[in-house]
């Protein structure tokens, strides 16, 4: 694979030099610790993962927002997430569906898949690349024989969460060997696809250009570390494929959907971007 | 509408170029990444090219920092600064940056606002839904021809 072309790199950092004359350049990630509660304390910077050519730090998505977007995560009691992960709580005991069982009837409690998060995307035993969602949905047909979850539903995204935040903390490590290897060169050959009018890549905007403004956003390396995230904006829970398919529609490209065997795939690959970081579930992000 | 289009092309030949109306994104002739020919013989309207850079199929300033438009907020620092662009380039190279960025700078990360082919799920603006083809440009060529109006007064010398 060659190296995306950044020419506006060099320009960018000569302007930034510049600005830093004139007030506080934005720029770089800042340099604020992330203690959750005052004990989990959260991996935002770490080495790249090997498989990574371009990038030598990784950066949690958190280290590029403002200082009053970041203290929304300090505490749960300020998490606008934690409601929603709150009611995931009690639908985890809920029995619905033909079969008469709730999540809890298997798996008792949520605290029985610490770790889990940290591990996915991973392929299942029919070869199959699955994320969170796909197990979630699995246990409500197959074994509650209830109805599906639809991906971007507020139910769907909570559960997401609540098993998210089983494994807060922990460091990242997603597979990409073995069998997950076809699935992540697929994943990272979108990753570098220059999609839509706009012509741009993930790449484009968030390994030559994280750090420098576009337009009125401070582009961070766009991590999934915090996914499912509460967005301000939109006020709601937002689901990773929902921000993919968000990223490439201003592109002005036809996306994907959430739920596609291409954002599974992407999924995995960035997921791998971020091995190393902690695991941030549910994050705040502006 | 075939009514309008002549009387167009008749008002464009009436202003003395030699062009029945504007050429084909892959039609236009680029000399080192410059095109010399004005894509419609009407000279552009620079007011026109400064709203154009703010907002819409242009957006330049998402990426560009421009101290002429002060005014407007949040410019991007994605590619060079644009103040003192028509000291550094003729209008010929500024058309063809304009057009198709990729013919000067190779792989560049700007878009190409002139061009109908090559693209990679092209979109219908930001539906997220498929473009309809044929493809448009981005910017119609009289855009164009008012964004390289606006550029060539980014003078500082
Ligand atoms: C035109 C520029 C652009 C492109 C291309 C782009 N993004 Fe983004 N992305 C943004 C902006 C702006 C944000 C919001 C600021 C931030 O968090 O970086 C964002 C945010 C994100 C986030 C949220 C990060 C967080 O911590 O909340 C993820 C994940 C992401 N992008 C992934 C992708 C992927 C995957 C692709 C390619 C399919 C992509 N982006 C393509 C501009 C872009
Ligand atoms: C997505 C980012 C992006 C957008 C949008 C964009 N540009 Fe650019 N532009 C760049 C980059 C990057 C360069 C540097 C050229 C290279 O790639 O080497 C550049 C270079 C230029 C140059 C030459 C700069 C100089 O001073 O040497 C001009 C002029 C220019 N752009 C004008 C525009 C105009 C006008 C628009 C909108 C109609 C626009 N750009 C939109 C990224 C962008």
């Amino acid at each position: 694979m060659k190296k995306a072309y950044a020419p506006g790199l060099g320009t960018a950092t000569a302007l930034a030099a510049v600005l830093a004359l004139t007030g506080p350049a934005l720029g770089d990630p800042d340099d604020d610790a992330l203690v959750i509660n005052g004990e989990t304390e959260i991996i935002t910077e770490a080495p790249a993962p090997e498989h990574m050519e371009y990038i030598d730090t990784i950066y949690s998505g958190w280290r590029f927002r403002t200082d009053e977007t970041q203290a929304l995560e300090l505490d749960d009691f300020d998490n606008p997430a934690m409601l929603a992960v709150d009611a995931a709580i009690d639908m985890f005991g809920t029995v619905e569906g033909a079969a008469g069982e709730s999540c809890a009837s298997c798996h008792d409690d949520p605290e029985s898949f610490a770790g889990l998060a940290a591990h996915m995307p991973k392929v299942d035993e029919d070869g199959k690349l699955v994320v969170m969602e796909d197990l979630i949905n699995e246990c409500r047909t197959d074994r509650m024989q209830a109805d599906e979850w639809k991906w971007n539903s507020l139910d769907m995204q909570s559960m997401v969460a609540l098993i998210g935040l089983q494994s807060r903390g922990m460091p990242v490590d997603v597979a990409i060997d073995g069998p997950a290897a076809p699935y992540w060169e697929q994943g990272k050959e979108m990753y570098y696809t220059r999609y839509g009018k706009l012509e741009l890549s993930c790449a484009n905007c968030h390994e030559d250009n994280w750090g420098n403004m576009i337009r009125a956003d401070h582009l961070s390396q766009g991590q999934i570390t915090g996914f499912p995230v509460y967005r301000l904006k939109q006020a709601t829970l937002i689901s990773r494929h929902n921000r993919f398919k968000g990223c490439i529609r201003d592109t002005q490209a036809e996306t994907f959907k959430e739920g596609s065997d291409e954002f599974r795939a992407l999924e995995l690959y960035v997921a791998s971007r971020g091995n190393g970081l902690s695991v941030e579930t549910p994050a705040v992000r502006q | 509408m075939k009514t309008t289009s002549l009387l167009v092309a008749a008002g464009v030949c009436l202003a003395g170029a030699a062009l029945a109306g504007p050429p084909a994104p892959s039609d236009v002739v680029y000399e080192d990444g410059a095109v010399a020919m004005s894509l419609t013989g009407v000279p552009g309207d620079p007011e026109n090219g400064r709203s154009i850079m703010n907002k819409g199929a242009g957006n330049c300033i998402a990426c560009h920092e421009v101290t002429a438009l002060a005014d407007l907020p949040f410019h991007g620092e994605i590619g060079p600064m644009l103040d003192g662009a028509a000291d550094r380039w003729t209008e010929a190279e500024l058309r063809g940056i304009v057009a198709n960025a990729k013919v000067m700078f190779p792989e560049s990360m700007m878009p190409s606002f002139y061009r109908t082919d090559g693209y990679i799920r092209p979109g219908d603006a930001y539906t997220g839904k498929a473009a309809p083809t044929p493809l448009e440009p981005l910017l119609t060529a009289q855009e164009i021809e008012d964004v390289v109006a606006f550029l060539m007064t980014l003078k500082e010398e």
